[in-house]
């Protein structure tokens, strides 16, 4: 990339072409302040507070949204600038309520931080607060639209990231507000993603808040509380401690859970080792001797699964029936595991810590997620949730002991379970099983290179014994259409389809970037999230879920053969065309 | 469309106009149809028939004819004989009209006026009042005197010459040449110069690349540019075919404000009929340029008239203006190049390419060349639509052209510019109109609405109204503007109250400045100018109010 | 109701720059958008109703719910607000007992402020359905509802609604 030559406050800096002043400034050492400007996002301009002056320019210019060129030289700060940059955030105060203290970004709220920056002591101007209810429709996110900043964000992320169009601005002027489209966001076509709340600079969209219902749980002497983690979560928590993004936490996690009074602590990852037996099997199935029933579809993205059912319906008879690894071990927690202790399942408390706020709508999606006989998980919290809980409870997260274990036989996974936490990790961890399902030998490589990275969307044709395998991943369910409509015209055509395999996680990034995870997520931070599940795998002496010793128990055990009766029973599920809009 | 048949239709224009030995012009604008022109031209076609006259003489229906206050008009032109104009006419006038004038007229001998008998003096406007002499009409020439709903009428008075000159003659860049030597700024507001605009966007690569009318006018107490669309819209079109030839446009686009339907609906007349004709289509004149248009609508936001948000209602999104870079010209409608044009700006061009730039640029000051139209309303005695030369004073188009006050009060002072502008006190009257020294005080010359305030109308007030207008009408992208003009519209109607301290106005002056530095667009950075400036010239009338 | 919401999409399906069109199409005939039509359009025309709801509630001109009978339009651009707009605004207000952007109970008038109708030289100018009444003074108002109640009669409405 060509690159130019600026000044920023009399420094001379070089930046490449087309970059915008906030982040050429950085080469600079200077931080020019923002807040609607999010990394993932293009900028609107929304705010106003990045303004800075350019010389020769009459008016001052927003440093998000205005490219760097040559010869350019930009004033960052200066008392009029400041004055400037005051006043507009005293505005953006007056039209939000002074509510931190009650507040779910207290703490972590960009407009508060700025605040306190800024030194805002006074309220100069008469407050015009919206007066508009709360929205906690979806029990997955709530809005609160009094909150707003009308950064835009949310929007960008739900139309052009995740091409849902759940929200949108409506009205105009000081009436601007974030809303569905005439009707509750439960009625509305959201995912539950939570995208929107993951990238709000303030506490306008957060998650649906239960921890309450886990602190009563766990204070119930006649529940038997147990939790398990998911893949993702392990590499994000720690940012709020103090580790560096990406650093795997996961045996401080069990002992945080048994510290807080979970009697047993299981590892998704398990499930995800279930999940990979039964779609690697439907795989080898369809790929062997029912090709017209390919491409096979991931299904363990609930947030994707509601996504297709309004959009892409058509598509039902591709998607793997195999539940989601956190219901499995839901399913099994109440079923096997039950059975094997003489607990009656019916007092367990089932509750799911997971980078997901589309897990709560998950657990109660179909009648199959009542396998057990009951509830199969009882609740999903958020990492943010899990984070403030620890924060409650008096835990010295940095002191717990990294080499604590989950109990067995719910808690012991391989390299290929943790991966599942990635854009591409189902994908990589089907492969390496199916692989055998296919050929009868173990792949010998288990690492599928190929199909890693963060790219929206990405292909590879592997070649399995003698056969090739047409891959394509995409993550960001704003990439999933070139997919589907590649996958539709094949189909309408009469053609074979140009895939064999796809995975699908609406989230960038994966789960590591889930919807629920820690707040001010950009690529950089996920790929070191990816890394440190990478790594997890990589340290795994049994990195095929079919080789884990566990996996083969629970078959001979309880489940008999992947896709047999039991297995059907307690680890599938259905899916149904649903409307986009309640009507 | 080929040449031999351009000269042939042209010559049939004409003749067939020059078959009526009397032509009577009926105002048939907004202004008229609401004061009755309707029943007035019934009652003279029914009068014309009944004297069995109606066949030497023909009724035109023209545009606006700028004097609306006095309307329905009519303009009484008998073959040889001096025009006369009448006013506030009502049918059983029109009756009498035919019967006293037109018909005792049309049997004068050649050569002899006509003398308007006593009872209908009184309905005559003499046309050499300073309303008509002192105005210089070049984007109004055909206004008045043509039927806007007849492609003839506009070829008979030499339309599409300039169209067949550039295509036949011309380069590209020598229109655009030619334009740069007019000294042609752009009339929707912003004032920059036509030619370097036109100049920037022809190196543009795309697809396609877009000509865009611009035609939302939605400063209130301005209509412009909505008379010359429902006067003379082939010269729009004429207009905007030379800007599409000159940038390399292969479409264009009139974005018009839905609150105009006389104007949408005449300019979709102008469109079918051109392309019936020939002049939009392929391979005009039988040249290898080709070009079409259509009409888009707006829906009721003033901020739709900012070019960037213009492009964004076409594309049936929210008009939320976008922050440049990209410029229109490089990546506007669709993603393509797009030039954006306002409606009377495209209207001067067939006069240049065809008089010369350098004809043009003879009109008017150094910096602000040829003709501007204003709408003049407020308190005047003769409100209406005028076009004047760049550099008349202020107090020439007020007592003058405008008569003086109506109210019999002394005038305090002009607002120009709208919304966006400001208020220019009387003793600065003799200040010409032009860009720059309109800047100088304050103010701006914006698109041309011109409102004359007199000692009833109060500063503070005036100021708040134009807060109301733009909080109103701001996008809400931006909490600069969203939440500021919210906030000094509070304050100035605090003031307003009587219930406003010292502190207020430090105020009212802190966020005034933050919301023209911080602002993304050009409502919000404008936006306090009323208030700025009846600071700088009434802050007593301010004080005052604090004080009580 | 449909029917228009198919004839609009009819008309302006594949054009470009037709989303603002075709909403137009239907408040034409129907005096307001209503949800129905809007869920038309989205199918048909292949529109987010997100983004059709963004552009409704953006654009002045645009109504969600259907008006009453006689639409009154008081200017309040500059000219007219200058020669007595905010009067004519408080004689229509005390008169029909309604707020602006509010209905009679009987579902006959509604009364909207508009910006420049464009007839400045006539100012201060109300419309009603589109007629327009000019150099209005405060006096002119009575008469001027007297005119439109003949139009539409309390009780012909009344048992229309029934
Ligand atoms: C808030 C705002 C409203 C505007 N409204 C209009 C308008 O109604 N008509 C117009 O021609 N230009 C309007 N403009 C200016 C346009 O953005 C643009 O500069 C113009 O159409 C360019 O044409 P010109 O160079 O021929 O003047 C407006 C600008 C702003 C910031
Ligand atoms: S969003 Fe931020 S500033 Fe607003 S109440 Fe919550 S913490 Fe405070
Ligand atoms: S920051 Fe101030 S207002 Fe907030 S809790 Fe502490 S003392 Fe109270
Ligand atoms: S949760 Fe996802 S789908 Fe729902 S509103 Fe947020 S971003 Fe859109
Ligand atoms: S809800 Fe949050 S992300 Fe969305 S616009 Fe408001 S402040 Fe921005
Ligand atoms: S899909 Fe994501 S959240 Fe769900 S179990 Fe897998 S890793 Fe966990
Ligand atoms: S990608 Fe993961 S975190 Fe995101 S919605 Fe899907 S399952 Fe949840
Ligand atoms: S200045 Fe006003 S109109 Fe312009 S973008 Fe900002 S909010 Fe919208
Ligand atoms: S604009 Fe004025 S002068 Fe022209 S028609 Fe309207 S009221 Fe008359
Ligand atoms: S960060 Fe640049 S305008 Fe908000
Ligand atoms: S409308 Fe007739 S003079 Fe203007
Ligand atoms: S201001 Fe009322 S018609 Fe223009």
């Amino acid at each position: 990339m060509k690159t130019v030559k600026l000044k920023i406050n009399n420094v001379e800096i070089e930046a490449s072409e087309g970059e915008n002043i906030l982040n050429a400034a950085k080469k600079a050492s200077v931080n020019i302040p923002s807040l609607c400007k999010h990394p993932d996002l293009h900028a609107t301009g929304a705010c106003g507070i990045c303004i800075v002056k350019l010389k020769g320019a009459p008016n001052m210019v927003r440093a998000c949204c205005t490219p760097v060129s040559e010869g350019m030289e930009v004033i960052t700060h200066d008392p009029e600038i400041v004055g400037v940059r005051r006043t507009v955030l005293e505005l953006i105060l007056s039209a939000h309520p002074n509510e931190c203290l009650t507040c779910g970004r207290n703490g972590t709220c960009e407009l508060q931080r700025l605040a306190s920056e800024f030194a805002i002591r006074r309220e100069s101007f008469n407050p015009v607060v919206p007066d508009i209810p709360p929205d906690s429709t979806t029990n997955s996110i709530t809005l609160e639209p009094r909150k707003c900043i009308k950064c835009g964000r949310c929007i960008t992320v739900c139309q052009e990231k995740q091409n849902v169009w759940a929200l949108s601005f409506l009205e105009r002027g000081i009436d601007t507000r974030i809303a569905p489209a005439g009707v509750t966001l439960g009625e509305s076509p959201c995912v539950r993603c939570g995208q929107c709340s993951e990238h709000c600079p303030v506490g306008a969209i957060f998650e649906f808040d239960e921890t309450e219902k886990v602190w009563a749980a766990l204070s119930d002497p006649e529940l038997y509380c147990i939790a398990q983690i998911a893949p993702a979560v392990r590499v994000s928590i720690g940012e709020a401690f103090g580790y560096p993004p990406g650093t795997n936490l996961t045996g401080q996690i069990y002992d945080a859970l048994r510290h807080l009074g979970f009697k047993a602590v299981f590892d998704t990852n398990f499930g995800a080792d279930v999940t990979i037996m039964e779609e690697a099997s439907e795989f080898a199935h369809r790929f062997l001797s029912a090709p017209e029933k390919l491409p096979l579809i991931t299904t363990c993205c609930p947030s994707w699964v509601d996504f297709m059912e309004k959009f892409h319906h058509d598509m039902i008879e591709y998607f793997s029936s195999c539940k989601s690894p956190h219901s499995i071990v839901g399913t099994l927690t109440k079923t096997y595991y039950a059975q094997k202790l003489g607990i009656d399942p019916s007092k367990i408390m089932m509750v799911s810590i997971m980078p997901c706020t589309s897990k709560k709508y998950e657990i109660t999606r179909t009648g199959n997620m009542y396998a057990s006989g009951m509830q199969d998980v009882d609740v999903a919290l958020t990492t943010r949730e899990f984070i403030r809980m620890l924060q409650q409870s008096g835990i010295v997260f940095n002191d717990l002991d990294p080499e604590t274990q989950a109990d067995s036989p719910l808690g012991e996974y391989s390299g290929a379970g943790v991966i599942f936490g990635t854009t591409g990790g189902v994908m990589e961890a089907a492969l390496r099983t199916a692989s055998y399902f296919i050929t009868g030998h173990d792949p010998e490589s288990v690492d599928f290179k190929q199909i890693r990275g963060l790219e929206g969307i990405r292909e590879f044709e592997f070649k399995i014994g003698g056969h090739s395998i047409r891959t394509a991943v995409a993550h960001g369910l704003g990439n999933v259409e070139t997919l589907i409509s590649r996958v539709r015209a094949a189909r309408e055509e009469g053609r074979e389809a140009p895939y064999h395999f796809i995975e699908v996680m609406a989230c960038p990034g994966g789960c590591i970037g889930g919807g629920g995870q820690s707040w001010n997520v950009d690529d950089a931070i996920r790929k070191k999230r990816a890394e440190g599940l990478f790594s997890d795998d990589r340290s795994k002496a049994i990195r095929l879920s079919h080789r884990n010793p566990y996996i083969q128990k629970l078959y001979e055990e309880f489940l008999g053969e992947p896709l047999g009766e039991t297995a059907q029973k307690y680890l599938h599920t259905s899916y149904q065309a649903r409307p986009e809009y309640k009507r | 469309m080929q040449l031999t048949e351009f000269d042939k239709i042209v010559e049939a224009a004409k003749a067939k106009s020059a078959a009526f030995k009397c032509n009577l012009y009926c105002c048939y604008s907004t202004g008229c149809v609401s004061s009755g022109c309707g029943d007035v031209v019934k009652a003279v076609q029914e009068a014309l028939v009944s004297h069995g006259c109606d066949k030497v003489v023909r009724i035109v229906k023209t545009g606006c004819m700028g004097l609306c206050s006095h309307g329905p008009l009519m303009r009484v032109e008998v073959e040889g004989q001096k025009p006369v104009l009448y006013s506030e006419i009502r049918p059983l006038v029109a009756r009498l009209i035919i019967a006293e004038h037109i018909v005792p007229a049309l049997s004068l001998e050649k050569g002899a006026d006509f003398n308007v008998p006593d009872f209908l003096s009184g309905f005559v406007l003499p046309l050499d009042i300073p309303f008509f002499s002192k105005q210089m009409k070049i984007v109004l020439a055909n206004t008045g005197h043509i039927d806007p709903e007849l492609i003839d009428d506009y070829l008979a008075r030499g339309g599409y010459q300039a169209l067949k000159k550039v295509l036949t003659e011309m380069t590209p860049q020598q229109v655009v040449e030619e334009v740069l030597t007019s000294g042609l700024r752009g009339r929707g507001g912003g004032g920059y110069p036509t030619g370097l605009k036109w100049k920037n966007a022809a190196p543009s690569q795309g697809a396609e690349k877009f000509v865009i009318c611009n035609g939302d006018e939605g400063d209130p107490g301005a209509y412009m540019d909505r008379s010359v669309l429902e006067g003379d819209p082939q010269c729009v079109i004429e207009g905007m075919l030379i800007a599409a030839y000159a940038i390399g446009a292969t479409s264009g686009w009139f974005y018009i404000r839905t609150e105009y339907p006389l104007a949408v609906d005449r300019v979709e007349k102008a469109i079918k009929q051109a392309r019936k004709a020939g002049f939009l289509g392929k391979n005009i004149f039988g040249t290898k340029f080709s070009f079409d248009c259509d009409i888009r609508l707006g829906a009721g936001a003033f901020v739709c008239g900012e070019e960037t948000a213009l492009i964004a209602s076409i594309e049936g999104r929210r008009g939320t203006p976008h922050p440049r870079p990209p410029y229109p010209s490089q990546k506007g409608l669709w993603g393509m190049p797009s030039c954006v044009n306002n409606v009377e700006t495209l209207a001067n061009v067939p006069h240049i390419l065809m008089k010369g730039g350098a004809w043009y640029a003879s009109i008017g000051t150094p910096e602000s060349r040829g003709t501007k139209v204003f709408a003049l309303t407020g308190k005047v005695k003769h409100s209406g639509l005028i076009e004047v030369p760049m550099g008349m004073t202020l107090r020439t188009i007020i007592e003058e052209i405008g008569g003086g006050p109506s109210t019999g009060k002394k005038i305090k002072a002009v607002q120009t510019g709208g919304p966006s502008g400001g208020v220019i006190p009387s003793e600065f009257l003799d200040t010409p109109v032009c860009y720059d020294q309109l800047k100088k005080l304050g103010s701006i010359m914006g698109s041309g609405g011109m409102i004359v305030l007199d000692e009833d109308d109060n500063m503070v007030d005036i100021a708040a109204f134009y807060l109301d207008f733009t909080a109103d009408e701001s996008c809400g992208q931006c909490s600069p503007c969203r939440i500021g003009g919210r906030q000094l519209l509070e304050l100035l109607k605090k003031v307003k109250s009587g219930k406003g301290s010292m502190d207020d106005l430090a105020l009212i002056k802190r966020l005034s400045l933050t919301m023209k530095k911080a602002s993304l667009c050009g409502l919000g950075q404008t936006a306090p100018n009323p208030v700025l400036s009846t600071l700088k010239y009434f802050e007593n009338e301010y004080l005052e109010r604090i004080k009580n | 109701m449909i029917d228009i919401a198919a004839l609009a999409v009819k008309k302006w399906k594949g054009e470009r720059g037709s989303l603002i069109m075709a909403l137009h199409e239907i408040q034409n005939q129907m005096g307001y958008v209503p949800r129905e039509a809007t869920m038309e359009i989205s199918s048909q025309m292949n529109v987010p109703l997100a983004r059709i709801y963004e552009v409704l509630t953006f654009y002045n001109y645009f109504k969600l719910e259907a008006p009453g009978k006689a639409v009154i339009s008081i200017c309040t651009g500059t000219a007219c607000y200058l020669k007595g707009a905010p009067a004519l605004l408080d004689e229509f207000k005390k008169d029909l007992g309604i707020g602006v952007d509010e209905a009679t109970s009987d579902g006959i008038f509604h009364l909207q402020c508009v910006r420049c109708l464009g007839c400045c030289g006539l100012a201060p100018v109300v419309s009603v359905n589109g007629k327009i009444y000019g150099k209005l003074k405060p006096s002119d108002i009575k008469p001027i509802i007297a005119e439109w109640r003949e139009v539409f009669p309390a009780k012909e409405t009344a048992n229309a609604a029934n």
